[in-house]
């Protein structure tokens, strides 16, 4: 194919209406790129993508712009497509309990979508504000994964725009369904190195009748660790057992779904395992899914087996990290101080003998260039090669994954 | 519980591919280079154990179809593998060789997805059956592929716990083949598929390296390969090691059977308790003809002259399941059932789960031929798209029993014919071609548990676009780009990866919008 005359920005305003010059506010962890699209249709996304090809402009997916920090910087970025007009409710089947959306809808407005028909998408919203395609991209979750999984999971269908600007289709609309490689699975948690998502399907859950959160204190990671397998391992089966520990003890919170009378004795059988200093509430306590972490310091998502988290909260605790997440699933979050880095390589040692990982999901600049952000990857090779199955070109968010994929 | 043997029925099908809208992969079989079969042979012979590699004839035969008999094919060679290493270094030595390979696990797939090659070596996994560990405070178990499903939840049972996905061939299916199809089962409505299941696997790469994807715990950094990996019907691979998460047993069980004059009735309760927010772990339903054959192959006893009956678990929590209970209930009452059974021990329950789990095996019992078909519509489609599988069946004169999995709306027509009368297999699969085209037509899927195998690979592109298909195939590419782990199945035609075919065809947008001229 020859090469294509005229300057870029005709050439994407040729595309997609919303074109312009990408300014400082449009930084991607401090990578300015030169232009800033909004397409207004997957159809629109993929022809705008084919002419960013012709260019070899280096893309960047944005939502809400939530989590535009997290990974590792991309080595470059050329265009930053935005997404934000791309934001319907597409369909909501009600009596199939599915969703179509675009990628650009914040979570909320999906929720609200489809709460009046006492339905909810499974998923919690740690950051306010973040869009369906920026949880898909970061594989964002939180307490009630324990119960409900992941995006992965929720996730029945899902369009995608290729590097080249095909647009592809994986799944469907049936929660039921092994058509062909689920490729959604692939998009979730790939940073948008690999396609854009412009649309998904989802399944949706009833919205639970009644609630009741437990909450106990934890005088040690010890204690932590036993109030959180009593529930764990009991017949209560709680939608979410979640620690918090910010040092020094905490505390273990569970929450309760189910029908009034159900909640209600579950709730009473609950108690006898969390002792007697248990508190009961509707509502859940202001940390409950909220990331650990404040501006500046590091961010950590800390994985192991079910039966490591006490130790993970002990190392924690001495290394001064602040801890938080779900005990039922085996994924906390941790916030460091930016001086502590030097803990992150001790406690990623911990998680892979526990059976699990640490990824610095966020960090200031200057200890993020320092960091090996992900740690040791198995199966690298396979990845870098479907990557380049997907964009031999290295143009989507060059360098912001693993092996700097 | 019944041995649910419609796996090893010697006259099942289903769809079949000869009415497809393209002709499946040209040869999905393959054409046997008996050099390169020779060559393949005497390395496998020098690496493996003594018996573990098969070359006669006859014992080869023994492997020709899995279950899905209808389509067979006798392997060039067959490795029994006892160890991850046979596995690679089978699958090594077959990527030298650039020939194919397909792993088989207990044989019981229904889409031929174990298809042996003529042209080809089969991996039968079977004796890689060691149960590794069993770790409840982990919610884990480490199993070999070989391991029969049943029998996880059988390790996990004394410390209260079992493995959720339960295939109606638990009793004799394999992990690594539940693996390979993503297999669901009765109660994955509330539960969940395999893919929700399966925290970690050690796979052979198509080119024999060893690589582990995932672990004991969730969210592994990288992309999701395990979640690639499951369901990809063993094209990308053979799983050596699978962790798989463990669910606690609930505390109580309700078994529910209800009889109603019709299946629009029984889909309607089902309706009524799904849009009530009710999750039962399992809703099954049965039509008149499905009962019958149930009735004539278990003697299930279900409630006399039902036009439908409904089979609806709930389990969790004693509080809850009361609740819910008295919910179902209702429902169904609401929606004219006219005997409603409550399963009142474990007997009572095994009894009601009888007839519906024997239910493909039972219609040998009223037909001598049948193909089992299994599509998914949306639940809310469910009393149109039954109308309009009883106007084909009435217009054709084929019969058709429906069994399925209500509350997922997973639909498993039976189409029954009997194959010594002439054209009648024609007209079967004729109308069972054409129940996938309502499933698709209802925005379904043209498998919802047996996986697209050999069988429905033509149907494909009925679902999906070219651009989907070869979207799909990039993945096979970075996994296989020599095209030797079970090739043939799933995808109608194989994408050569070593070029990106529709990247620069038709009209350039920037030419098309104006922008620019190509020169």
């Amino acid at each position: 194919m020859a090469p294509v005359a005229t300057d870029p920005m005709a050439g994407l305003s040729g595309t997609c209406a919303d074109v312009r010059q990408g300014d400082a506010q449009d930084a991607v962890d401090g990578v300015g790129p030169a232009y800033v699209a909004r397409p207004g249709s997957t159809e629109e996304t993929g022809e705008l993508l084919r002419a960013a090809a012709a260019y070899g402009l280096a893309v960047v997916a944005r939502g809400a712009g939530t989590k535009l920090t997290w990974a590792a910087p991309p080595t470059r970025v050329d265009l930053v497509v935005d997404l934000s007009a791309l934001s319907a409710v597409v369909d909501h089947a009600a009596g199939d309990l599915v969703v179509v959306a675009e990628a650009g809808c914040p979570l909320a407005d999906l929720q609200a979508a489809v709460a009046p028909a006492g339905q909810r998408l499974a998923i919690d919203e740690p950051i306010a504000g973040s869009t369906l395609g920026g949880l898909i991209a970061t594989n964002g979750s939180g307490p009630s994964r324990m119960l409900y999984l992941t995006l992965r999971e929720l996730m029945i269908g899902t369009t995608v725009v290729r590097a080249d600007g095909v647009v592809a289709h994986s799944g469907g609309r049936v929660v039921k369904n092994v058509a062909g490689y689920d490729l959604g699975k692939l998009m979730t948690g790939s940073f948008g190195t690999l396609a854009l998502v412009t649309r998904a399907v989802f399944r949706l859950h009833p919205v639970p009748e009644s609630t009741a959160v437990l909450m106990a204190p934890a005088a040690d990671a010890g204690d932590a660790g036993r109030l959180a397998a009593a529930v764990i391992h009991s017949d209560v089966v709680p939608s979410a057992v979640e620690v918090d520990w910010p040092g020094g003890g905490g505390s273990v919170a569970i929450l309760l779904e189910g029908s009034e009378r159900g909640v209600a004795a579950r709730a009473v059988a609950a108690r006898g395992l969390l002792g007697a200093a248990v508190e009961v509430s509707a509502g859940m306590p202001g940390w409950w899914g909220r990331y650990p972490w404040r501006a500046g310091e590091i961010a950590l998502k800390l994985t192991c087996a079910l039966s490591g988290v006490p130790r993970l909260l002990a190392t924690g605790r001495d290394s001064g990290a602040v801890l938080r997440g779900s005990a039922g699933a085996g994924v906390l979050y941790g916030a460091l101080p930016a001086e502590a880095a030097d803990r992150v390589v001790p406690l990623r040692e911990l998680c892979t003998s526990l059976g699990g990982s640490l990824v610095v999901l966020d960090a200031p600049p200057e200890v993020k260039a320092r960091l090996d952000l992900w740690g040791p990857v198995p199966a690298l090779d396979l990845m870098r090669a479907v990557k380049d199955q997907f964009d031999p070109d290295h143009r989507l968010a060059p360098g912001r994954f693993v092996g700097g994929i | 519980m019944s041995a649910d043997l419609d796996s090893t029925h010697g006259t099942t099908k289903t769809a079949g591919s000869t009415v497809g809208p393209t002709s499946p992969e040209q040869d999905s079989a393959g054409t046997p280079d008996p050099a390169a079969i020779e060559a393949v042979r005497r390395e496998l012979d020098a690496l493996l154990p003594e018996g573990a590699l098969i070359t006669d004839h006859a014992r080869l035969r023994t492997y020709e179809c899995d279950g899905l008999a209808h389509y067979r094919v006798t392997p060039a060679l067959v490795v029994l593998a006892a160890t991850a290493e046979h596995v690679a270094a089978t699958v090594t030595v077959c990527s030298e060789h650039r020939m194919p390979f397909v792993a088989r696990g207990s044989g019981t797939g229904l889409s031929g997805g174990a298809l042996p090659r003529a042209d080809g070596v089969l991996v039968v996994m079977s004796q890689l059956r060691a149960i590794r560990q069993v770790s409840p405070a982990d919610h884990r178990a480490v199993v070999e592929p070989g391991v029969i499903n049943l029998d996880v939840t059988r390790a996990a049972a004394p410390f209260g716990y079992y493995y959720a996905p339960d295939p109606s061939s638990q009793q004799i299916c394999s992990i690594g083949g539940n693996l390979a199809e993503n297999s669901g089962g009765a109660h994955c409505l509330k539960y969940g598929f395999t893919a929700h299941h399966v925290t970690g696997v050690d796979l052979i790469t198509p080119d024999g390296s060893q690589v582990q994807l995932g672990g004991l715990a969730p969210d592994a950094p990288g992309y999701d390969l395990l979640g690639t990996v499951i369901g990809s019907e063993g094209t990308l691979g053979i799983a050596t090691s699978v962790t798989v998460r463990l669910t606690r047993s609930p505390e109580a069980v309700t078994t529910v059977l209800a009889g109603f004059p019709s299946t629009d009735d029984a889909g309607a309760a089902t309706s009524a308790i799904i849009g009530a927010g009710v999750v039962p772990a399992a809703i099954e339903m049965m039509d008149a003809l499905a009962i019958e054959a149930a009735e004539a192959a278990v003697h299930c006893n279900y409630p006399d002259g039902a036009g439908a009956v409904l089979v609806v678990e709930l389990d969790g929590p004693a509080a809850e399941v009361e609740q819910e209970f008295a919910a179902v209930r209702r429902f169904c009452e609401e929606n004219g059932a006219f005997e409603i059974r409550v399963a009142a021990d474990d007997t009572e329950r095994a009894l009601i789960w009888k007839g519906r789990k024997s239910a493909f095996a039972a219609v040998g019992r009223i037909s001598p031929d049948y193909i089992v078909q299994d599509g998914v519509i949306p639940r809310t489609a469910l009393p149109e798209v039954l109308r309009a599988i009883a106007e084909l069946s009435g217009s054709s004169g084929v019969r058709v029993a429906n069994v399925f999995h209500a509350g997922d709306g997973n639909l498993h027509p039976l189409v029954l014919f009997d194959a010594a009368q002439p054209g009648q297999d024609e007209a079967a699969e004729e109308i069972s071609g054409k129940i996938l085209d309502l499933c698709i037509s209802a925005g379904g899927s043209i498998t919802g548990e047996h996986g697209v195998g050999v069988d429905k690979s033509a149907y494909m592109p009925r679902m999906f676009s070219a651009a989907d298909l070869d979207t799909m195939q990039m993945v096979r590419c970075a996994f296989d780009p020599r095209h030797v782990s079970n090739p043939g199945k799933v995808f109608p035609t194989p994408r050569l990866c070593g070029e990106v075919p529709g990247r620069h065809q038709g009209e350039h947008p920037l030419a098309k919008a104006g922008v620019a001229e190509i020169f």
